[in-house]
């Protein structure tokens, strides 16, 4: 399969959108292009899997390999394996939720319908980049779709947030383009394979990590970097804030993973110790601030610093288990948020509040939106059954397996923030939905069939991480262990 | 002989004659503004596509003329530049009383600065700069009845007569140093001795002040804002890019053996331009002086390409200078626009812009996207390039710093995005009607943003002419 299809079918639709009218039409080509984006992507795991049945053992499969800008050797190349195909497995699912998500959406529908399909666009460019340059290229496009949806879309202070989201961000990129420049410098290649072949020098890694290792976190809310994430996605659209959690942060953990971690191993050994006290903070840090938020989305938002906490730390305890719950981690969280912020998008566009205090009883006027959040809700704090389950005991079983006793103690505070979240995730939903319904939400109607279905999607797949963990675990199993090959080999000077 | 002053010469000799040609025109009976702007713009497109007809090298006047295929296409971006700055200003242009004027002095400036970029010889260059900056200052004092104008005309003249000063002085050093003011010459006298140094200091400050580096840059802001906006982007782009052209080949030849003293000072004022410039920029409300001071960031990012003093270093800058002109000459095109129009100068007016006028807030937004270095447009890619050859020298502090900065200057131009997008507006501009001459200026601009980046072959092309060391 070509790869490039991948970028080129949203491309495509974000030009056809261009010349669309009304948003009658724009909506129905957005929601095509990127339901056979979805099923590009599943084609995709399925041929993936094919080739790994027939014994192809290669890192990447699928590459193309074109020359782009010859004297500074920079290539366009693109491939994936199965850590890849996860990763665009869910930014489709997410994609075609949030479009149906905004169906209504009547304001500047064009522009909007245009940007998240450029959004999206970033994100497979990403996935699927095995040139240092390309990925680079990717990771910022994504930024100013972002900083445009919640500005002109958003709701409460939205152009402070859009700022701090852009600045934050591109903060982000500017230091992993100084770790960029100084592999570049070392190896004179911007080719993740081949850079992974080479050598480089210890002191070097050690300069440049924390560069490419905090940019890329700053994506993926690194404390103390994560401020961006509660005010982005507070005020971000629902579709935007789906994006948000679901896509955008992923680009940050996946950069960590890829070109951090696996192009300078010795040094993610060295700052491991740094990398797990960040991640043990963000859980904790994260979950208790979560306890002390009224209004919706920020529960959501600081649950997800607390979350993708789960993320760094399965990266940083660099052992198969824990980079495969990281991986894990990513997916599930990218399905459960963006199913949460559509369930909290659905409630706000009816009651048109988003405090706790304001709310109760919808499940008796809208039984399935208070459904899915009650799933959605269950899933984040670890319910059997559910992908959180999944990911969070693979990332606690993995990083159980570093015999650091300090790193056990990180594991265990960080399994201890699960009670946490139980505590604040079942007095949300059982404010929301339980309890005496008050007299102005008595008239309101039920999700409508493009709710139902966004809903479907990333419930399916919830479910499906939950029961069938080994479908996803056959995925990206083996690419985990190409990634832990390259770091356990790594020597430590002691 | 002949021919080859006619082959060597063509593009002046054409710039020449379109001068003569519109002095004629001028002398004859009275013609309507349109027509006359119609006829120089299809000019000049002429005779920025006769300068791709051939690539030649050679010298002439005993080494005081030279030119090679890389100088002509530095000649050859000018010519588009000032061919867009024409399109641009037809509406501006469109009810003014002397247009022939207006052409003569932009073109005589041209004229000089093919001189500069063609010098072999240090006194050829002073005549070059100095064609290039007395028109521009009548340029710059335009719109005879601001006083404004006048103002910024005199701060020009004062403050280029006081580095045309330093320039002399330099050279003065310089051929009492070495004995010679030929650059091919000059290469083999250069010594690191101190007099040779503090003349090199002379001239790298005469060059600081043309193209506004810090600590020279405080003629900028008010020239550009005082300043016709057509005669602002033709000084912030083309007469800065006509002197950053000479400054790197200056620099990579005959100050080659003294790069170690060099690479400190671009280094330290490389810094301070994009700080400073940043800073400046991140509380400007009028367009012109916001985009005075983006661009002193622009000229500090393009010195640390310099600084990098590779082949790719010097292929970075010249990139990078062809996408600022396209990136630089959308947004003053729209702002012209807006300014003829409705003479609203502020960013504050472009508030809720995106309500009346969707295409232009658009095109705007792409320019401001490619000078702030966002993919996919080519801002991105000259940058990117820029800071690569800078870091070819191992410092990546100044890296690092340079690259923080851009962070800053997202700042300033994402605050003009959202003025446009997202705030809202009693009163804001009215829907424009856009001449078909601006259009196409603008949406050329808009194709170079793009196209430029994404297609290597633009890179590949300048980085083949270029040289390093």
């Amino acid at each position: 399969m070509n790869l490039s299809l991948l970028i080129l079918l949203p491309l495509v639709t974000a030009l056809v959108i261009l010349f669309c009218k009304g948003l009658k039409q724009v909506r129905v080509v957005a929601l095509l292009g990127s339901v056979i984006q979805l099923g590009a992507s599943f084609w995709l795991m399925l041929l993936y899997w094919h080739e790994r049945a027939i014994g192809n053992n290669s890192t990447m499969v699928f590459q193309s390999n074109y020359t782009w800008f010859k004297p500074l050797g920079i290539n366009y190349h693109i491939g994936v394996d199965g850590i890849s195909i996860a990763m665009i497995l869910l930014t489709a699912s997410v994609v075609v939720a949030g479009i149906l998500v905004s169906w209504t959406m009547e304001k500047l529908s064009k522009e909007f319908f245009f940007l998240l399909v450029l959004l999206s666009m970033g994100a497979y460019g990403f996935f699927i980049s095995l040139d240092l340059f390309t990925l680079f290229f990717f990771l910022e496009i994504a930024v100013i779709p972002k900083f445009l949806l919640i500005g002109i879309w958003g709701s409460g202070k939205k152009e402070y947030s859009a700022m701090k989201l852009a600045l934050m961000l591109m903060a982000g990129s500017a230091l992993v383009f100084v770790g960029l420049m100084g592999i570049y410098y070392q190896t004179h290649s911007f080719d993740i394979l081949t850079i992974s072949q080479m050598h480089i020098p210890i002191e070097v890694q050690k300069f440049f990590f924390p560069f490419a290792f905090i940019g890329f976190g700053i994506f993926a809310a690194l404390f103390p970097f994560h401020t961006w994430v509660p005010d982005g996605h507070a005020s971000a659209p629902t579709a935007a804030s789906m994006f948000l959690a679901g896509i955008s942060m992923k680009l940050g953990g996946y950069g960590c993973l890829r070109v951090a971690t696996f192009l300078m191993p010795e040094a993610a050994h060295e700052y491991a110790w740094i990398i797990i006290l960040l991640a043990t903070i963000a859980i904790i840090y994260g979950a208790f601030a979560t306890m002390m938020q009224t209004d919706l989305k920020y529960i959501n938002a600081y649950s997800s610093v607390s979350h993708c906490g789960f993320v760094i730390l399965g990266i940083g305890m660099l052992t198969q288990t824990s980079i495969n719950g990281a991986v894990l981690q990513m997916v599930s969280h990218g399905l459960m948020t963006a199913l949460f912020f559509a369930a909290i998008g659905m409630i706000y566009s009816r009651t048109h509040t988003r405090m706790v205090a304001q709310l109760g009883g919808l499940l008796k006027v809208m039984p399935f939106i208070s459904t899915i959040f009650v799933i959605s809700g269950l899933c984040s704090l670890g319910l059997p059954g559910f992908s959180g389950f999944v990911a969070e005991m693979t990332v606690f079983m993995g990083s159980w397996q570093n015999p650091d006793k300090w790193y056990r103690l990180a594991t265990i505070l960080a399994c201890a923030s699960i009670v946490v979240t139980a505590v604040y995730i079942l007095r949300a939903a059982g404010k929301t939905v339980m309890g005496p319904i008050g007299n102005e939400y008595a008239g309101l109607t039920d999700a409508r069939w493009n709710e139902k279905l966004a809903a479907a999607i990333l419930v399916i797949g919830i479910v499906a991480i939950g029961i069938a963990p080994f479908l996803i675990n056959q995925l990206i199993g083996s690419s985990t262990e190409n990634i832990m090959r390259q770091v356990g080999n790594a020597v430590l000077p002691k | 002989m002949v021919t080859d002053f006619f082959i060597l010469l063509r593009q002046e000799l054409v710039v020449t004659a379109i001068i003569f040609l519109l002095l004629f025109v001028k002398l004859g009976k009275d013609r309507s503004n349109e027509s006359i702007l119609g006829w120089v713009n299809i000019l000049l497109f002429l005779n920025f596509a006769y300068g791709f007809c051939c690539n030649t090298e050679g010298m002439l006047f005993s080494e005081m003329f030279k030119t090679n295929p890389l100088i002509v296409l530095e000649k050859n971006i000018l010519n588009l530049a000032i061919w867009l700055i024409s399109l641009q200003s037809y509406s501006w242009l469109k009810t003014h009383k002397h247009v022939i004027e207006f052409y003569l002095l932009l073109l005589s400036t041209l004229l000089g600065m093919f001189f500069m970029i063609s010098s072999g010889n240090l006194l050829m260059f002073y005549l070059g700069l100095e064609l290039s900056t007395i028109p521009l200052a009548a340029a710059v004092n335009f719109d005879l009845s601001r006083r404004q104008s006048s103002e910024a005309a005199m701060k020009m003249i004062i403050s280029s007569a006081f580095s045309s000063a330093l320039l002399l002085f330099g050279i003065s050093l310089v051929y009492g140093v070495s004995g010679t003011i030929v650059f091919s010459e000059m290469a083999a006298h250069v010594s690191s001795s101190p007099l040779y140094v503090f003349a090199f200091i002379l001239l790298l400050s005469a060059f600081a002040f043309k193209i506004s580096a810090v600590p020279f840059h405080l003629w900028t802001a008010d020239v550009y804002e005082g300043a016709p906006v057509a005669v602002t982007s033709y000084l912030s782009v083309v007469s800065k890019a006509a002197v950053l052209f000479v400054f790197v080949s200056v620099l990579y030849t005959v100050f080659k053996p003294i790069a170690g003293a060099w690479y400190n000072m671009l280094f330290i004022l490389s810094l301070l331009t994009i700080i400073i410039g940043n800073l400046f920029a991140l509380r400007q409300n009028n367009f012109k002086r916001f985009l005075a001071f983006s661009s002193i960031a622009q000229v500090g990012f393009i010195m640390v390409g310099i600084s990098g003093s590779s082949q790719a270093g010097m292929a970075s800058v010249i990139y990078f200078i062809l996408i600022y002109v396209f990136s630089n000459l959308a947004a003053f095109g729209v702002i012209s626009l807006v300014s003829a129009v409705t003479g609203k100068e502020n960013i504050t007016d472009y508030k809720a812009f995106y309500t009346t006028n969707p295409l232009l807030t658009w095109i705007l937004t792409i320019a401001l996207f490619s000078l702030a270095g966002v993919p996919p447009t080519a801002g991105f890619f000259g940058k990117f390039f820029l800071l690569m050859a800078g870091a070819a020298k191992g410092n990546y502090w100044l890296i690092g710093i340079a690259s923080l900065n851009m962070v800053v200057s997202f700042y300033y131009y994402l605050r003009v995005v959202k003025a446009m997008f997202m705030d809202d507006n009693e009163e804001p501009i009215e829907k424009l009607s856009i001449p078909a001459w601006s259009k196409l200026a603008l949406y050329i601009c808009v194709i170079g943003i793009i196209v430029t980046g994404l297609a290597s072959c633009v890179y590949d092309y300048i980085f083949s002419l270029s040289s390093g060391f």
